[in-house]
């Protein structure tokens, strides 16, 4: 089936290029431009095309994280439009296969990226169930700075974890990296609860559960907008200097915290490049290259001493 | 005359801050570590925010008219002060203050906007202030980059966290913007014409006065009131970020309801809208105290509010009975 369809795919674009000269198009479908994590792997993507020069790039953002719809309505621009590659990174990895599904059977060539799409939903949707996926593993970091963090406090430890918004699946992937670590170290974990992705609730539920838990040692914040709230509720208490916080997503202004000794670390997605590496894998495959199942990322702890050394 | 008295009390505040007074004495029983001064000092620190926020929203709704941009105008306020203050050219106390008059000059504009578009072409302001609530985010995000601002001055960043015996800098602040808000609405021709407004639009024109104008300066109002919130959220977090502020709208009128003023406007009052707010901060963090989860914590403070305007309705009726 697969194919099949990408042959298809090389002898559309064959006949394309061919009759017009035009250049492969490929369409990128983002989550929240109003996400700098988001904004910044669009920046990326747009600086690799301009350099690469050998295919047109159309980006589409939406307004917010849930917009399930603006994604769906680009999907079906760009089949439409006959594009040669959709990047997706899903709003919602239920609510976005059909649309992947229509795409593919109309011979574009999907790669998901960033979040994956669900297995049973592809599976209902006559696709397969290892669907190609580029991107990091979400779990993987939050454990990996989780154990750092560990390593750091000693086994039995007590923590906290601040979560992202309930349901979604990054939320819930960082989660199970943070609760990977309480189980590894037999750390005490004293409360798990969300502040939806927004310092100035996680500095609100920060502030609170340090009232209610005064003995807590370290915290871990499914990312770092929420990792700032928590900083912030650490110093007005006065506590800073005995609880250690780490993050995710390494964005400027925890840099500035690692680097003044105020948070203990974060984990780098290397988020310019992710959706460049999905273009670039899409590439690979057009280019005669058999892929399927989960093409990893890297990820990264990032700590003081990354700054350190440079 | 007993009478008398006891109709005024429960026409005013007295209603709403016994809830709060229940609230408070529910949790101090339950949760030993609610009755900690400092907790006391960690509520007044978060809901001096929404109080602010709420104090110009309650202009808007007694003028029967509503302001959803308030969140968005929040954020674009923080980046347009956070590009001023993290200006290194500029002296630190210069750039502290420039950054408070960007601040309230974007506020005023958007207000300005809301205000006179609604009153020229008779729109509801319903529709008006969803539109602001896009053109603010866009701009903030546009302006910004969608970039987090974080690099303040260290002084500013420090009076953030002051406090006179055990009561934050922020929520003095706030305090005193409920003060000057109430002492305008009470005791000016200004104020005593929103309310008039609020309850007979018609018999204020007719009697000629310029409602047009009343009008339009409470959306002002609300547009400063939103600015300096937006000020005491960089002295709070010392962030400034095009993606805060989502949902905020909804906190500043559930405050401006729960304590007491009407959503078709002429009734209520700032003091019933800082207990409003009050209400709104204490059962945040009394029902994390308590260790209720994420999603009873949601359902708990939903039905509050619900309960609450139920209980004010029953209030204005027996005022009524009692007269």
């Amino acid at each position: 089936m697969k194919k099949t369809f990408l042959a298809v795919l090389a002898l559309c674009m064959f006949s394309v290029g061919a009759m017009a000269g035009e250049k492969p198009v490929v369409g990128l479908v983002m989550k929240s431009l109003a996400n700098e994590f988001f904004k910044t792997m669009e920046e990326g993507a747009r600086k690799f095309a301009e350099e690469d020069g050998t295919f047109t790039l159309i980006p589409v953002g939406m307004n917010s994280e849930t917009d399930i719809d603006t994604q769906v309505n680009a999907m079906e621009n760009f089949i439409t439009r006959g594009v040669d590659m959709i990047i997706l990174a899903p709003a919602d990895s239920v609510g976005l296969v059909p649309s992947v599904k229509k795409a593919v059977d109309a011979g574009i060539l999907v790669l998901n990226f960033d979040v994956t799409l669900d297995k049973q939903a592809l599976v209902a949707n006559d696709l397969p169930e290892d669907f190609l996926f580029v991107g990091p593993d979400n779990e993987e970091g939050s454990e990996r700075v989780g154990d750092f963090m560990a390593a750091k406090l000693g086994s039995g430890a007590k923590v906290i974890i601040i979560e992202g918004n309930p349901g979604a699946d990054n939320a819930k992937q960082r989660k199970a990296g943070f609760m990977k670590t309480v189980e590894k170290y037999n750390l005490e974990l004293l409360e798990s609860t969300t502040a939806h992705w927004e310092t100035e609730e996680a500095n609100t539920v920060m502030t609170n559960l340090l009232t209610r838990f005064p003995d807590v040692q370290g915290v871990m914040c499914a990312n770092d907008s929420m990792a700032l709230g928590v900083v912030k509720a650490l110093e007005a208490a006065g506590r800073i200097n005995d609880i250690d916080v780490v993050g995710f997503d390494n964005i400027g202004a925890c840099q500035e915290l690692i680097r003044d000794g105020k948070m203990l670390a974060t984990v780098d997605q290397f988020g310019p490049e992710m959706a460049a590496n999905a273009i670039k894998v899409g590439f690979r495959i057009i280019g005669g290259e058999k892929l399927d199942g989960w093409i990893k990322t890297p990820v990264a702890v990032v700590s003081a001493q990354d700054f350190i050394r440079k | 005359m007993t009478k008398k008295r006891l109709s005024f009390l429960l026409m005013s505040e007295a209603g709403i801050g016994l809830v709060l007074v229940l609230l408070c004495l529910i949790f101090a029983l339950y949760e030993p570590n609610f009755r900690k001064p400092n907790n006391i000092s960690n509520i007044f620190t978060q809901i001096s925010i929404n109080t602010v926020i709420s104090v110009g929203m309650t202009f808007v709704i007694l003028l029967g008219g509503i302001d959803l941009s308030v969140g968005s105008v929040l954020s674009l306020c923080t980046i347009l002060a956070g590009l001023v203050i993290s200006n290194g050219d500029l002296s630190v106390p210069m750039a502290i203050i420039l950054a408070i008059l960007a601040s309230l000059a974007g506020g005023i504009v958007c207000g300005l906007f809301n205000g006179w578009v609604s009153e020229r072409w008779r729109i509801p302001s319903f529709v008006v202030t969803l539109g602001m609530l896009n053109i603010a985010r866009g701009s903030a995000l546009s302006i910004s980059n969608s970039r987090t601002i974080f690099n303040f001055p260290r002084a500013f960043n420090a009076v953030g966290t002051q406090s006179f015996f055990g009561i934050p800098l922020i929520f003095l602040i706030a305090l005193a913007i409920v003060l000057v808000g109430h002492f305008v609405l009470s005791y000016t021709v200004f104020g005593r014409m929103i309310y008039g407004i609020g309850n007979n639009e018609e018999a204020v024109r007719l009697s000629g006065h310029n409602v047009k104008f009343y009008k339009v300066t409470a959306f002002v109002i609300c547009g400063m009131a939103v600015g300096l919130a937006a000020i005491l959220y960089m002295l709070r977090l010392n962030i400034a970020s095009p993606i805060l502020g989502v949902g905020f709208e909804l906190n500043a009128i559930a405050a401006v309801v729960i304590g007491g003023t009407s959503m078709s406007g002429g009734k209520g009052s700032l003091i019933g809208t800082l207990i409003g707010a009050a209400i709104m901060g204490v059962l945040t963090n009394g029902l994390l105290l308590v260790g209720l989860s994420d999603f009873a914590r949601q359902i708990v403070t939903g039905f509050i509010i619900v309960a609450a305007v139920i209980l004010d309705t029953y209030r204005v009726k027996l005022s009524h009975m009692l007269e």
